[in-house]
């Protein structure tokens, strides 16, 4: 597998805060990848460091193989933090050209651009009639100019209305399914949840996991369920070696799993028993929920 | 190099009021021609300023960069806001991201300055050249080119400034507090000038320290041409006092405008290297 990034015992300290700390984790081609973590625990100094613009204070970092300096690395890069910041005087068009320029890329992809993300329209508007979604969709137009080896985004629909989240999301998912890695940095899970195949989790500029998604919790999910044979059902459920925990909610069992149990299974093994089932659905933890456990562990 | 220069060009030229500034600045340097037309002819009084000898060669040099660098004001305004505006809309973090290393990016405004410098000297070389042949009395080629010297010191005396202007950008931050700060470094030097003056040395030595300040180095570069003119000599010999001359552009002070530019691009890398955006 292509490496894109790879980050060492990164450390940043702004005085006596610590930030970031002791950072480690590695960003293979292809995959999305999400840094979550509640507000002010190093996401966007994490990405401001990779990205040539917050000095760090001690740790190492470099892009691709290692072979250039980071603002030659940059060029192969695309990416948006925080707030879209282009020249306010100057039209689409004109700040795209610029871009282009820096990232000595040539100019024929502008219109391209524009149109993927909608604004093909509005190209000789001046940036600062923008609307706060049309700029968000133009800084992303701006970082997919030179058809990045990664795309990063930090917090790419803060502040945005719903329409304006969709727009976003859309565009993320369709640059994703062309098969370019994605950094996203979120504190919303559920926006993390729909698109990042892998995450990197932090609290206080602590990481606390990174991997896939799937593998964040040694969880085989739980299964919920609903019968009018509630007392043969539960009987059933704690005599089965299976499960771990089981609970009741209004009319809701929710048994946990300890081991990997399909839902046919546990149906066929139901019905010879005699016990018919009117729901059954097979779950994993949500991003959230599995978040907060993780995050209570520490 | 180009490429910075043209990154540079867009910023600049596709913002209107900077347009508008350079483009006066440039009607101005045009505009000391007109000059030439300032005749005033009230009765038994005739006053033609082209005829009391300014725009002879070589004296025209001298006079036109020395009237012609309080103009550099204009460029000035644009310098610091094309710098501080960087950081008013943040375009210097996402310039970075998209790829330009600090050193390219300061390299693209010091190239700026370079270029505004060379552009005016060019074109004021270009005016006072004309001008000189059309009033000058003298018109050989030996007395057009002496006195260059006055058109470098003039080069050299616009990139120390906007040197400093650049610096005060970087280091302020907000376009109206680095003009304001300009503006009390003036007034500073001024005191300091008063202090050393008073308290500590006689005029001369007062003089030689502050020809190390940078302000007045610049200043220094082309002294006041109007003492140097025939008819204020003539009649400051009627009176009986001796003008003292000594208004060459000397190698040293040179040397300290140089000096101070080097400082101030490079302060301002260290400034950018140096700070998280």
């Amino acid at each position: 597998m292509e490496t894109i990034l790879t980050v060492t015992n990164l450390t940043k300290k702004f005085g006596s805060l610590i930030a970031v700390n002791d950072l480690s984790f590695t960003i293979e081609k292809g995959n999305v990848y999400g840094i979550l973590g509640p507000n002010g625990s190093g996401k966007s100094t994490t990405l401001g460091i990779i990205l040539n613009v917050v000095n760090k204070t001690t740790g190492e970092f470099h892009w691709f193989d290692g072979s250039s300096s980071t603002h030659q690395a940059l060029k192969k890069v695309g990416a948006i933090i925080e707030r879209p910041n282009f020249y306010p005087y100057m039209t689409a068009i004109q700040n795209l050209k610029l871009v282009c320029k820096i990232k000595e890329v040539s100019e024929t992809k502008i219109e391209e651009k524009l149109e993927l993300v909608g604004l093909l329209d509005r190209k000789h508007s001046k940036f600062r009639t923008y609307s706060l979604g049309m700029k968000q969709r133009l800084a992303i137009a701006s970082a997919l100019l030179n058809d990045p080896e990664i795309l990063i985004l930090d917090e790419p629909t803060n502040g945005l209305d719903p329409q304006g989240i969709h727009q976003i999301r859309e565009i993320i998912k369709k640059i994703a399914s062309q098969g370019t890695t994605i950094l996203l940095a979120s504190h919303l899970l559920d926006e993390v949840e729909k698109v990042c195949s892998h995450v990197v989790i932090l609290r206080k500029g602590v990481k606390l996991y990174s991997g896939p998604v799937d593998s964040m919790l040694a969880s085989h999910g739980f299964f919920e369920l609903r019968s009018q044979q509630k007392e043969a059902l539960l009987a059933f459920l704690r005599a089965h070696h299976s499960f771990t925990k089981i609970q009741e909610t209004d009319n809701m069992i929710t048994a946990f799993v300890n081991q990997e149990l399909a839902a046919e299974e546990l149906n066929k093994a139901l019905f010879k028993e005699g016990i018919f089932l009117s729901h059954l659905v097979k779950r994993r933890e949500s991003l959230e929920e599995q978040f907060l456990q993780l995050t209570k562990n520490q | 190099m180009l490429r910075l220069l043209q990154i540079e060009f867009i910023k600049l030229w596709n913002n209107r009021a900077s347009k508008v500034l350079i483009t006066s600045y440039f009607l101005l340097l045009t505009s000391i021609a007109l000059v030439a037309a300032i005749k005033f002819d009230i009765g038994p009084v005739k006053f033609h300023l082209a005829e009391i000898g300014i725009f002879n060669f070589p004296y025209i040099w001298h006079f036109n960069t020395f009237i012609t660098a309080f103009f550099k004001l204009f460029l000035a305004i644009v310098i610091v806001s094309m710098m501080a505006n960087e950081y008013s809309n943040k375009t210097i973090k996402q310039n970075l991201i998209d790829g330009l290393s600090k050193k390219e990016f300061i390299l693209s405004k010091f190239l700026t300055v370079i270029s505004f410098a060379l552009v005016s000297t060019v074109f004021l070389f270009i005016v006072s050249l004309t001008l000189g042949l059309f009033y000058s009395d003298y018109n050989e080629w030996s007395i057009i080119l002496s006195d260059l010297e006055f058109v470098l010191a003039f080069f050299m005396k616009l990139v120390g400034f906007f040197s400093f202007c650049l610096f005060l950008g970087i280091l302020v931050k907000r376009s109206a507090f680095a003009l304001g700060f300009l503006f009390i470094w003036q007034v500073l030097e001024g005191i300091i000038r008063g202090l050393i003056r008073w308290k500590l040395f006689d005029k001369d030595t007062t003089e030689i320290i502050m020809g190390f300040f940078p302000l007045q180095s610049m200043f220094n570069l082309i002294k006041e041409p109007f003492t140097r003119l025939e008819a204020v000599q003539t009649v400051a010999d009627q009176v009986g006092e001796q003008i003292a001359l000594n208004y060459q552009v000397h190698w040293y002070e040179v040397l300290i405008v140089m000096a101070w530019t080097a400082i101030f691009i490079y302060s301002s890398y260290a400034l950018l290297k140096k700070r998280d955006l």
